[in-house]
């Protein structure tokens, strides 16, 4: 590796990977520099972080508000007029409103909050810090990154207020309905700001996305081989790697349907006849925009699932006081789910009228993911066999991850199986299936990286006991949410009903609704408790007094308490061994770090 | 006033919460930060085996409690098919279920920290790897072969002598259309669609129009062991025709026509007796997002023997005869005396 320069307002120093350190000032920066538009990937990963959870909260509260709906359909909620006005008149959510929610519940939680605020936090924090770099390729494009992902939350932010409402055609926006304004009230306005926020979203990815696998490609430090990357680095690589395939394929779609909506054209419109006439529009394919959409959609699900999965690893090691057991393997089948992502998106459309032959072909791929997917579990799983467990809140996390994968990736396996998808399409078990395997144990993963890195964004701990509450509250009421849920699913029960007791088929699920809304409302406040601790622990938790806390030999732990901008007072440290060398280093410790070099007649890995 | 109260008193519950877990942790550092973790962990490792305890229980218990509020035995040969793959399904995943939770479970607390335990360095094994990749691909291609085998009855076409309806979604009802006498349903074109004499936009320039019936109260007649095979189309948005009792769904896509077949295999009535509910009625229920009112767009499905469905087919008028035709003396539709349930409002 060769000298590596970083320039910007902040940083103009060249480093040499070879040993000169040609000095580092340390001049004031401004308060806007150094917090706003700031080129420090650690304070652009923690406004991702912020803006995440504000999200988080936004999109939490939503669905509180539609739970509190579905859970008791006759009754009055006073308090939710105060928040939504004319649409929740006399404390009862109107029917238009409820879609606008559960589409911008939808929407907030997969892009704003796990996409965004998941890999926006670690890929920046963790990507320079765990392969001795002193930032990303381009800082500034970096902090771009950074703003148009804030310049989308501001537009989807807007979207809510607009008097026809945001978007409510559930959040794969599947044209006519969202591309017709006759066809529903969110299709108006709320509709064009729900397309700029995500093209603005598109382009806030892409260049995170392509700066990430810049940074891990190009600015590893002297002896980081690939294969001595810790499993984070990996994961965020094919994560970022995904999103840049996947993401303009989306924004290619939204093109299109802004077309169809604004220009005239027929994209995805045909023979339509629609509040009293027949539009002009003949020739295009509704199921076109699927195509499109889910070719994103599906690899979004593996952007939110690989940096989970990165960071168990990671912390399932560290607190195991073991390597990640089947290092290799764990890369292999990483490479596996990122190429077979790729490959599987029909099978969100079994049922739409594509080509049954076609659909054999999507039941193949998709259950042939399970393979790598099954993999990972078994590793983890002997990774923490033998080893010296301290449960620790993000150990716990951690295990609560897998937890989580197991039971929502085998149901997995019903829904990519077509013939078992012809009933179990759009209904709760849908539902079910990828909150527990993309929504919690997705959030398991954040958490667990949250609370383990917490110190090194911080220099401060996050007060434990309210860990521990949270984390028992929200393990128990996410499988107490949608476990039954699943039962729901088995019976028909189908997704996005704003009421069910007309339905004879349905209407006997009542009391369950009733039950899942109050543990979700619960679970709520559990998050919360979570926010403050956050928040307050940034200013008054407990110090982090040593530089490796939870003795891990990974490379971010070898840069001050506090590190500055640019991450190594003096020279980058050379690596001499991979990232998870957890034995006896002679002085009774019982891992070796990264940065320290082979001992006599030691192999390297 | 009460809005503000509330939210008064959860900031005060979290502001206790908060001060108990700040005192609990400076009490753990009081009485010694080593004794403490080896307390905490002791406790977590226990809490870990309670969670997966109860859980077990839990499973149990809601199992208990949906069991007697599931579908009754499906209505279709199809739907015979799903039911037994997805028994098999449920089988396999469940073992692996158990077996994996356990295993995480079970190493959690066995091997947590304590002073006598070193952890066993054991960073690969080959041969697990590959016994741990081989076993779920044989899992899975035993799943994909029994899904596809079933996929394939299931789309394959329907047998020439299945009887031939149209269901069209529209938002936010559904309309159906039989072929008549000639057994031949009529050309259509969306342009001639009106909302007063021509729901469908059928074209009356073709004659297999004319005996065409059309039903516009949401309801599907079938006969029961005949196979029917649905064309299902749709008028403005994407609609789905859900048919949980039957196990069979097809999206209604404007502009293209997609189909399915099955073969209804219990009456209504019999329905009524298997179930013990006086009230029971099969539901077409709209499985994709349709707009405001996707939640009440729902249909019936009357499964007849053939007699029945004989007497109730001599029954219909053509809808041309009721709208299009010249003689204006044509009688308005009957009173259509249905088997669904009371017409239901929504709110």
């Amino acid at each position: 590796m060769s000298d590596v320069i970083i320039q910007g307002p902040n940083v103009a120093h060249t480093y040499s990977a070879h040993g000169e350190h040609h000095g580092h000032e340390h001049h004031e920066q401004h308060f806007i520099t150094k917090w706003i538009f700031s080129q420090d990937h650690k304070i652009i990963g923690k406004q991702f972080l912020v803006t995440g959870i504000i999200w988080a909260i936004i999109g939490a509260l939503m669905s509180v508000f539609f739970r509190l709906q579905l859970g008791f359909p006759d009754e009055t909620f006073p308090i939710m007029e105060k928040f939504l006005g004319e649409w929740a008149k006399g404390g009862k959510l109107s029917p238009e409103f409820y879609y606008a929610l559960v589409t911008m519940h939808g929407t907030i939680l997969v892009f704003f909050v796990l996409t965004a605020g998941l890999s926006g936090t670690f890929a920046n924090l963790l990507i320079p810090l765990q392969i001795g770099a002193r930032d990303m390729a381009s800082p500034f494009m970096n902090m771009l990154s950074y703003w148009f992902f804030f310049l989308a939350s501001i537009v989807m932010f807007v979207s809510l207020f607009v008097q026809t409402g945001p978007a409510s055609g559930g959040w794969t926006t599947y044209p006519p309905l969202s591309a017709l304004k006759e066809a529903s009230l969110g299709s108006g306005l709320g509709m064009d700001l729900w397309l700029i926020s995500m093209a603005l979203f598109v382009v806030s990815s892409l260049l995170g996305g392509l700066n990430y696998i810049s940074t891990i490609l190009n600015m590893r430090t002297k002896g980081m081989a690939m294969t001595r990357m810790p499993l984070t680095i990996w994961a965020l690589l094919f994560t970022a790697v995904l999103g840049v395939l996947s993401f303009p394929v989306l924004l290619s779609g939204f093109v299109l349907l802004i077309f169809d909506r604004n220009f005239g054209t027929s994209f995805y419109l045909s023979e339509i006849f629609i509040a009293g006439k027949a539009l002009p529009n003949i020739g295009g394919s509704a199921i076109l925009y699927q195509h499109l959409f889910w070719f994103l959609g599906h690899p979004e699900v593996y952007i939110i699932m690989l940096p989970g999965m990165g960071i168990a690893s990671e912390i399932l090691s560290c607190h195991s006081r073991k390597p990640i057991f089947g290092y290799f393997a764990m890369i292999i089948s990483l490479i596996g789910i990122t190429v077979l992502a790729f490959l599987v998106w029909a099978h969100h459309m079994f049922v739409t009228g594509m080509s049954p032959f076609l659909g054999s072909i999507f039941v193949l791929l998709t259950l042939l993911i399970a393979v790598p997917s099954a993999v990972k579990v078994f590793n983890w799983l002997t990774t923490i066999w033998k080893g010296k467990i301290r449960f620790t809140v993000p150990m716990l996390f951690a295990i609560g991850f897998v937890s989580l994968f197991i039971s929502g990736g085998l149901t997995g396996i019903f829904l990519g199986n077509s013939a078992l998808d012809i009933h179990l399409h759009d209904t709760y078990f849908v539902v079910a299936h990828f909150h527990i395997v993309m929504g919690v144990s997705a959030f398991f993963g954040m958490f667990a990286g949250i609370y383990h890195w917490f110190p090194k964004m911080y220099g401060r701990f996050m007060n434990n006991t309210l860990g521990y509450i949270h984390f028992f509250l929200t393990f128990a009421g996410a499988y107490l949410i949608f476990w039954p849920m699943h039962y729901e699913g088995i019976a028909g029960m189908p997704r996005r009903y704003y009421d069910y007791s007309a339905w004879e088929s349905f209407s006997q699920f009542d009391s369950l609704n009733s039950f899942i809304s109050i543990v979700a409302v619960t679970v709520f406040f559990a998050q919360l408790l979570f926010v403050v601790n956050f928040f307050v622990s940034i200013f008054r938790g407990r110090k982090c007094l040593v530089q490796n806390p939870w003795q891990s030999p990974s490379l971010e732990w070898t840069t001050p308490i506090n590190p500055g901008h640019g991450n190594w007072v003096g020279e980058i440290p050379t690596v001499h061994r991979w990232p998870y060398d957890y034995k006896d280093d002679g002085h009774g410790n019982d891992f070796i770090p990264q940065t320290t070099p082979l001992r006599e007649g030691e192999e390297s890995h | 006033m009460s809005g503000f109260i509330s939210i008064f008193l959860t900031c005060l519950v979290f502001f206790i919460i908060y001060q108990i877990a700040k005192a609990s942790e400076l009490a753990g550092i009081l009485r010694g930060e080593e004794k403490t973790k080896a307390q905490t962990n002791r406790l977590m490792g226990w809490l870990l085996v309670a969670f997966f305890l109860l859980g077990l229980y839990g499973i149990y218990q809601c199992h208990i409690d949906m069991i007697d509020k599931m579908l009754p035995v499906s209505a279709s040969d199809h739907g015979v098919q799903y039911d037994s793959m997805l028994y098999i399904t449920l089988v396999v995943t469940g073992i692996v279920f158990f077996l994996t939770q356990t295993a995480l479970f079970w190493f959690a607390f066995r091997y947590q920290a304590s002073e006598h335990r070193k952890a066993h360095f054991y960073s690969h094994n080959n041969k697990l790897e590959v016994i741990w990749t081989t076993i779920p691909a044989i899992a899975m291609a035993l799943l994909v072969i029994v899904g596809l085998k079933n996929w394939g009855t299931m789309t394959s076409d329907a047998p020439k002598d299945a009887m031939v309806v149209e269901i069209v979604g529209k938002q936010f009802n559904w309309i159906t259309r039989y072929p008549g006498k000639d057994g031949v349903l009529g050309k259509k074109d969306f342009r001639m669609t009106n909302d007063v004499d021509n729901v469908l936009g059928m074209d009356w320039n073709d004659k297999n129009n004319h005996d065409d019936v059309v039903m516009q109260n949401g309801e599907l007649h079938l006969v029961k062991g005949k196979p029917v095979k649905l064309i299902i189309g749709s008028r403005d948005v994407i609609h789905d025709v859900g048919l949980p009792h039957f196990r069979m769904k097809m999206d209604a896509v404007p502009g293209i026509i997609t189909t399915m077949w099955f073969t209804p295999t219990i009456t209504t009535k019999e329905m009524k007796e298997i179930t013990g509910n006086p009230d029971f009625v099969y539901e077409i229920s709209c499985d994709q997002m349709c707009g405001k009112g996707h939640y009440s767009m729902r249909g019936t499905v009357i499964v007849h023997s053939e007699a029945e469905f004989r007497a109730w087919m001599r029954m219909q008028k053509p809808y041309y005869a009721g709208n299009k035709a010249p003689e204006k003396s044509a009688p308005a539709q009957p009173e259509q005396k249905t088997d669904s349930v009371n017409a239901i409002t929504m709110k």
